[in-house]
């Protein structure tokens, strides 16, 4: 499942031995902005004994990586890489070409580690007007791609903006994300919501992405987490809908109908995956598939 | 008659206090308090010694007295409860006889049944009139309720009441009765009143204490007791404290109206009063200015004495008709047996205070706690010290998991069919292991009895060790 | 490796370990007091002994203030603090 995904100080040791228990789907271990420059060493290493040694029980690991115009990010994948994490996270993406680059280094450290090529993913964080322009291109460049992620953070002061709670200056941003992870086949992550405190400006915020069609959320804060679950999770509506489309389908197969309509309206294929989409979350998330 | 004494000295001499005595005193100024520390010292100078002091708690602004126990001028203490710092000396031998530890409800117990005496109660008051009715509800050094005091009123031979606020008789919004006291005194200050009650409570940050907080909600409300009428009690601060907003969100949600909430009680407790969240309060201690001032002027908030919270000897209590407790410990075993007495090497950081009484009374008792705190673990094979036995205690609540109490496998199955996370203890206290590696098995030296434990019928239940 | 100058890794917050390293006299020396000490003293010890052998120092000087940190930790901290040390400068 891909609601929410929580950043983790690479470089503290509360926040990372706990990362598993936070409730978060994915766990971003944050070698980059969370960690100074004179401590990038001790947060690689920090990171690399933890993933060696700890147990984070069924989270995604992700690991976020300096970018590739800083002298950091090789050794962080070299020191990554034979860990397994899930996905890398670069961050300032700008174009395909970043991400060839990133890829060779992964495909190397892989072989040398005899890790099957191509098993650790990506998710790029896009947070430059370049890397929005350019993200269909950047969602299709490799099969490693698992899902698009957006920075509004730094995307605003690239656009010469304010970044609002509101967020009508990413408004294109946000949609040009989305429908480029979709029509590559690929998930898209919602930039995090800043105010820590600010909860219902955070419901908000992630219903506006769940409306706009995202994956999930970034998440800053273990605070936000729940919340953030909750809004992109399936609702009980949702889930007792998904349940009728199977049985209409169920039904017309044996009655020998070829149109299968529900409540008036015709099932098509897009309906259907939905509904099993749907279900299928349902199924993880444990107790929504009771009654 | 005259009840107003010139000062300390001539109050102390005129209750007759001679060498051997009991003398008694509450914890409701916390932290803050002047007063044991200043009675203890007048005491001293005029020669008198080898006193037994009983108090309801003893906190660690209360360190001076360790210099008396080594002087021969305290040799005895009966208290709930011991604040790291003067625990410390007595688990290093400072005091001559073993403490007596009692709770929060056998306390006034033991006094009324005459199994413990006091011979002089040494009474702070925020409030009082030159005859001794006396409050906490008003007054610079307020403290809201005084319910542990109540049963030293009534009990002592002497009681005198020192106040830093007299008014004209007669007060009328009076606590406990003139027809109680002996003495009056009056002084600069009885107290801190930074010490006494806190500014305002906060719910705690840390992420780990609010997932046990939700994870705890959650469970009360699968055990089916979440319902109209029903009373909780909650902790101060922590995952105890944060349990209470998740259940408040829960009835809110469902539109739940509870009957009361007892307690130690905070200014988030007085919130949900004042969102008709519960029809009452039960306020046996107060711990900031909100819930002072709701004592004050809400009906619905009442003040009770310790002998009504929880004395196994009373008719009935608030803590008898509680549904749920949730409260946090400082190791639980594997039998559910929990520890509030003693940390990891033995010394004495605290004591049951109502621990024991509540989780004997409660429908449901729950126990809140991180599986270790930086390394510390919290479930153990055995527990240093039984503080409450472990058959009061029905669940515990940690981040990895619930354990349910085996002697109540219907609360195991209704949790189970909420899809809660429930392991068995022992299972948690594996993965404890696992994660911060096997700890070091410790030998205890057992040498010196430092303290008794009692039960809440006056039972050994457990006795603590010299360090 | 050779510690050639002092280092450190580490802070004094809950769960982590402050490790400071000077060159040593040929011996290997260290210093820990921990939170824990009760419990795993020797665990740490252990994990701070295995980390230098591994990175072949037979020489340093150690100082370690724990704060109850994970065996993960522990290592993390100590390797950080070897690499550092043995940075030449360039």
């Amino acid at each position: 499942m891909r609601r929410t995904m929580l950043f983790l100080p690479g470089n503290n040791p509360n926040m990372v031995m706990n990362g598993g228990v936070l409730g978060a789907d994915s766990i971003i271990f944050d070698l980059e902005d969370a960690v100074a420059p004179d401590q990038k060493d001790a947060a690689r290493e920090l990171v690399r004994c933890a993933l060696e040694m700890l147990d984070f029980g069924g989270c995604e690991i992700i690991v976020r990586i300096n970018a590739l115009d800083t002298p950091y990010w090789k050794e962080d994948l070299e020191a990554m890489i034979p860990l397994k994490p899930d996905v890398i996270m670069p961050t300032k993406v700008s174009g395909a070409a970043y991400i060839h680059e990133l890829e060779a280094k992964m495909a190397e450290e892989e072989e040398k580690n005899g890790i099957e090529i191509g098993r650790t993913r990506i998710i790029p964080l896009l947070e430059t007007t370049l890397g929005i322009e350019n993200a269909f291109e950047i969602a299709r460049s490799t099969k490693r791609m698992a899902a698009l992620y957006l920075g509004a953070e730094d995307l605003t002061a690239d656009l010469r903006c304010r970044r609002t709670k509101e967020g009508n200056e990413i408004a294109y941003a946000r949609g040009r994300l989305v429908c480029a992870a979709r029509a590559a086949g690929i998930d898209a992550y919602d930039t995090p919501f800043t105010d820590v405190e600010d909860l219902a400006g955070l419901k908000k915020d992630a219903e506006l992405a769940r409306g706009l069609g995202y994956t999930g959320k970034a998440v800053i804060s273990p605070r936000h987490v729940d919340i953030v679950n909750a809004v992109f999770s399936p609702s009980k509506e949702d889930v007792a809908y998904a349940r009728d489309v199977f049985a209409a389908m169920e039904e017309a197969k044996e009655q020998g109908k070829g149109a299968v309509s529900l409540r008036g309206k015709m099932i098509d294929a897009p309906i259907v995956e939905r509904a099993r989409q749907v279900l299928e979350a349902a199924a993880q998330i444990g107790g929504m598939l009771d009654e | 008659m005259s009840k107003l004494a010139g000062s300390l000295r001539e109050a102390i001499a005129a209750s007759g206090l001679r060498d051997g005595m009991c003398i008694s005193f509450h914890h409701h100024l916390r932290s803050g308090d002047y007063v044991l520390n200043m009675v203890l010292d007048e005491i001293a100078a005029m020669g008198i010694r080898d006193l037994t002091v009983n108090a309801s708690s003893i906190h660690d602004g209360h360190a001076p007295m360790i210099e008396h126990m080594k002087s021969g001028v305290v040799t005895g203490l009966e208290t709930n409860y011991i604040g790291p710092a003067v625990g410390r000396a007595i688990s290093e031998g400072v005091l001559k006889n073993p403490v007596i530890f009692r709770t929060h409800g056998s306390r006034p117990s033991d006094l009324e049944q005459g199994v413990s005496k006091i011979d002089v109660a040494f009474l702070a008051a925020p409030t009082a009139d030159p005859m001794g009715n006396c409050t906490g509800k008003i007054g610079k050094s307020a403290c809201g309720s005084l319910g542990y005091a109540f049963v030293d009123a009534q009990c002592a031979a002497k009681t005198v009441v020192i106040t830093d606020n007299l008014v004209d008789y007669p007060l009328y919004d009076w606590s406990i009765s003139e027809d109680f006291v002996d003495y009056v005194v009056q002084v600069d200050a009885i107290g801190d009143p930074r010490g006494i009650v806190s500014g305002t409570t906060r719910m705690p940050k840390d992420p780990i204490a609010l997932r046990i907080a939700q994870t705890a909600a959650r469970a009360i409300d699968a055990s089916g007791l979440l319902k109209d009428g029903v009373s909780f009690q909650t902790g101060a601060g922590g995952a105890s404290l944060a349990t209470a907003d998740f259940l408040k969100q829960i009835m809110l949600e469902k539109h739940i109206k509870g009957s009361y909430a007892l307690g130690g009680i905070t200014g988030y407790i007085v919130d949900m009063l004042n969102e008709g969240l519960f029809e009452a309060i039960q306020d046996v201690q107060c711990f900031d200015l909100k819930a002072v001032e709701s004592l004050r002027t809400n009906p619905r908030h009442m003040e009770i004495t310790a002998s009504r919270y929880a004395s196994p000897t009373a008719k009935s209590t608030a803590a008898g008709s509680l549904d749920v407790v949730v409260l946090g410990a400082t190791q639980i075993d594997l039998d559910f047996n929990v520890n509030v007495h003693t940390d990891s090497k033995g010394y004495i950081i605290g004591g049951s205070g109502g621990h024991t009484d509540v989780a004997a009374c409660a429908k449901l008792t729950v126990i809140v706690a991180p599986l270790s705190r930086a390394r510390m673990p919290i479930v153990v094979d055995r527990v240093l010290t039984v503080s409450t036995p472990g058959s009061s205690v029905d669940m515990l609540v940690t981040q990895y998991g619930i354990a349910v109490n085996p002697a109540r496998p219907e609360l195991k199955e209704a949790l189970q069919k909420a899809h809660l996370p429930v392991k068995d203890i022992g299972e948690l206290k594996a993965l404890a292991d696992k994660i911060n590696g096997a700890p070091k098995k410790r030998e205890i030296k057992k040498d010196r009895i430092v303290a008794k434990v009692q039960n809440r019928d006056g039972s050994l239940l457990d006795v603590i060790y010299g360090v | 490796m050779k510690i050639v100058k002092p280092a450190a890794a580490g802070t004094l917050e809950s769960s982590d370990i402050l490790i400071t390293l000077k060159p040593g006299d040929g011996t290997l020396d260290i210093q820990l007091t921990s939170s824990v000490d009760v419990y795993y003293h020797d665990t740490i010890m252990q994990v701070l002994k295995d980390a230098l052998e591994e990175m072949e120092v037979t020489s340093a000087q150690v100082q370690a203030v724990d704060r109850g940190a994970l065996d993960c930790t522990v290592r993390a901290r100590m390797i950080t603090a070897i690499k550092r040390g043995s940075e030449v400068e360039s």
